[in-house]
């Protein structure tokens, strides 16, 4: 849709500019001594934001363009000659050995294929990320990364606005075992351009110790012994969603805006009377375990660690009116030199067994099909885990937040921020 | 002024100029490695940032892409929607810089005069917080004032505060986190200024029968001005635009800072001319309280 609407036609000297930016010709260097010679409009347009139509009108204007011309080209793979793999991932998300500070199928993944895997926790939230190397990304260079991993709204973003390469699908015999209901997703037809990493629920979690009760709803979470100990996610997609739930809407369908507006409704007033203690991304955790909250709307996988490495202090359940369910998705960018080195990672981890370790440290939903017969012979109990191994039935009880169209998402996501007091 | 008087008497006698003419380019080459970072790193980025900040979502409502326009009423919709955000941040600002004036100027005082042989140790431990991470220090502060924590719990224990009380995620907290964070920024100027006063200025006061307050009063602090004047610079300055505390301390919605509006509306909501033209006027805004500031105290003695 952005490819259709047109824009007045560059100076011939900033579309030059745009279109040398676009083959990753021009350094910034001489960027700037070719902006020195242009004129402020013409300069001022060279570095707007718009990538996406604006190249492609840009290159139309010069009468080569077609319409995909807008977007980034991959860059050429060196995979072959350069054995390295760049992969940035969020945090506690990937199987680690404390006493060898080192993560074991990665490094077994190393030995198996003379790839050296550097692996990195960049990736605090969604938002963020994509503010940080979009302009990167659109101008088609290198970020340094080979794999970075994002939820389903963001994957259908990067993928939707070319910021990402298509899978070495040769070298990926495993992609098949990826479970029937994540084969297919409504922004990647064919999972030509993704491959899911992990999935989970948001739902609720609590201090067992100070929450005798447990929670079963979220307007449990309203109580008043609890005030000021209760945090939200700040992907509002699970913290709302799970309101609307609560307020018997369905989310994995397009719903009315007074919907939304009902379960903002609910947040701010719980944020203004002082229930709500703080709105936050990961990093919820460290409040759980310093007690500063004692019931968070949190991710199923995120507190099965706590409890791994902090005590059985905490449980967490999806809420009776449902909770939400959502997918990180494993992307190659534009920019990377090396997408078939990260083809072949990708590759590795949906081998079974290695989807099985990961899933034993991680305890998210196990895209991989065959890996709970694995699980089997590593640990018996969590092959039985819901949260890792969900039937039919418990996928009943969670909704896929639907995808929605740019302009809702924006306008959503501002009622959303201004609701925080931004 | 001297590059002038040169250019002057440079046409008037031409033939013996080679010397003069040299000497009258060497400001320029000194200049130079100045001038080319600050168009780089500053001139290109401003230029940029004030595009931005005038352009308008392109059609077809793509997320983050955006087209050039001369759309300055972005400003007029940044500052009607965020005026509270704007004051809250001066006020902020405002308290944390007087506070950090009233601890840091006795704290300066301390190691300038009275420290003696402990003043160079005293002068590291002023500094030493620059050697973690500001946000690791403040991360920290979240957890040593915990509900469950020991000071929060003890307070509680004592009736110094109220039962239900939060420490952190208050506005508190937020004023509290700047003043802590700039402080190092309000001490070492106020030192720098304080240390070089000459004592023979301060017997002379006590000679003509001033007292200790007398002295301080007419001697001490306004030859300390400059260190205030700095001090108070740097610390208001950097505040008015901080948003890590206010991320880390504050309490949504009532504790937002400018900075974290700018940043909400720069990563989450996607909208880059909202955010460019909310940093602009953040950067006028401190710009004409900084003008008027200095005009009032006077820069004469600022180096």
């Amino acid at each position: 849709m952005s490819q259709s609407h047109r824009r007045p036609p560059l100076s011939p000297e900033a579309a030059q500019i745009v279109r040398a930016m676009q083959a990753g010709r021009l350094s910034r260097r001489s960027m700037l001594t070719g902006a020195g010679a242009l004129g402020m409009g013409a300069f001022l347009a060279a570095c707007s934001t718009s990538a996406p139509g604006a190249t492609g009108s840009a290159t139309g204007g010069a009468g080569t363009g077609t319409a995909p011309a807008g977007k980034p080209s991959p860059a050429v793979d060196t995979s072959d000659t350069d054995k390295v793999v760049n992969w940035a991932n969020w945090t506690l998300y990937l199987d680690f050995d404390d006493k060898s500070k080192t993560y074991p199928t990665l490094e077994a993944f190393q030995k198996k294929t003379g790839i050296k895997a550097t692996y990195s926790e960049d990736i605090e939230d969604n938002d963020s990320y994509y503010g940080k190397v979009q302009a990167q990304l659109k101008a088609g260079q290198d970020i340094g990364k080979d794999i970075i991993v994002l939820t389903d709204y963001m994957a259908a973003r990067v993928i939707r606005q070319g910021l990402v390469q298509p899978l070495v699908e040769s070298v990926m015999p495993n992609k098949t075992r990826i479970l029937p209901n994540l084969a297919e997703v409504s922004y990647d037809q064919g999972r030509k351009q993704s491959l899911t990493w992990q999935s989970g629920y948001a739902g609720l979690a609590w201090n067992k110790a100070k929450v005798p009760g447990g929670l079963k709803n979220v307007s449990d979470l309203w109580k008043p012994e609890l005030k000021g100990r209760v945090e939200v996610l700040s992907e509002w997609r699970d913290t709302l969603g799970l309101i609307m739930m609560e307020q018997g809407k369905r989310i994995d369908g397009k719903f009315a805006d007074a919907d939304f507006e009902n379960a903002l409704a609910v947040l701010e007033k719980q944020l203004n009377d002082g229930q709500i203690r703080q709105v936050k991304g990961n990093s919820y955790k460290e409040d759980l375990i310093s007690e500063d909250a004692l019931a968070v709307i949190g991710w199923s996988g995120d507190i099965f660690q706590l409890v791994a490495e902090n005590g059985d202090k905490w449980d967490f359940a999806i809420p009776e009116a449902g909770g939400t369910l959502w997918s990180d998705n494993m992307l190659i960018p534009v920019g990377s030199p090396h997408a078939k080195n990260a083809s072949t990672l990708m590759n590795y981890y949906y081998d079974p067994k290695v989807a099985a370790e990961v899933a034993a440290y991680v305890n998210y939903i196990c895209p991989v099909q065959g890996a709970q017969a694995e699980m089997e012979k590593l640990d018996a109990e969590l092959a039985k885990s819901k949260l890792i191994f969900p039937t039919a039935e418990d996928l009943s009880n969670v909704q896929v937040f639907y995808s929605l169209d740019p302009e809702t998402e924006t306008k959503y996501t501002e009622q959303f921020q201004k609701v925080l007091g931004n | 002024m001297a590059i002038a008087s040169v250019a002057h008497t440079g046409p008037a006698a031409p033939p013996p100029v080679p010397p003069g003419r040299r000497r009258s380019l060497t400001p320029y080459l000194l200049l130079l490695p100045g001038i080319a970072w600050l168009t780089i790193f500053f001139v290109v980025p401003i230029v940029t940032l004030f595009g931005t900040s005038l352009q308008v979502p392109a059609e077809g409502g793509e997320t983050g892409v955006f087209v050039q326009a001369f759309r300055f009423a972005n400003y007029v919709d940044a500052v009607t929607e965020y005026w509270a955000q704007f004051s809250r941040s001066f006020v902020y600002a405002g308290i944390a810089t007087v506070l950090a004036l009233a601890i840091g100027y006795p704290l300066a005082y301390m190691i300038a005069f009275k420290a003696g042989k402990l003043r160079n140790l005293l002068l590291v431990l002023v500094v030493a917080p620059f050697f973690a991470s500001f946000i690791l220090r403040t991360i920290a502060w979240r957890q040593i004032l915990a509900d469950e924590g020991f000071v929060v719990s003890s307070l509680k224990w004592l009736h110094v505060i109220p039962q239900t009380a939060t420490v952190t995620a208050s506005a508190v907290a937020v004023v509290a986190g700047i003043t802590y964070n700039f402080l190092p920024f309000m001490t070492l100027p106020l030192y720098a200024s304080l240390e070089r006063i000459d004592p023979r200025l301060l017997e002379a006061g006590s000679d003509l029968y001033g007292n200790g307050f007398t002295v301080f009063r007419k001697v001490t602090f306004p030859l300390s001005l400059p260190g205030v004047v700095a001090g108070t610079l740097l610390t208001f300055i950097p505040a008015a635009g901080d948003y890590v505390n206010a991320a880390l301390l504050g309490r949504q919605p009532g504790t937002a800072m400018i900075g974290n509006v700018v940043e909400s509306r720069f990563f989450r909501i996607v909208d880059y001319p909202t955010a460019a033209s909310l940093s602009f006027v953040l950067m006028a805004a401190i710009l004409v309280l900084v003008f008027l500031y200095i005009r009032k105290a006077g820069t004469e003695e600022l180096v």
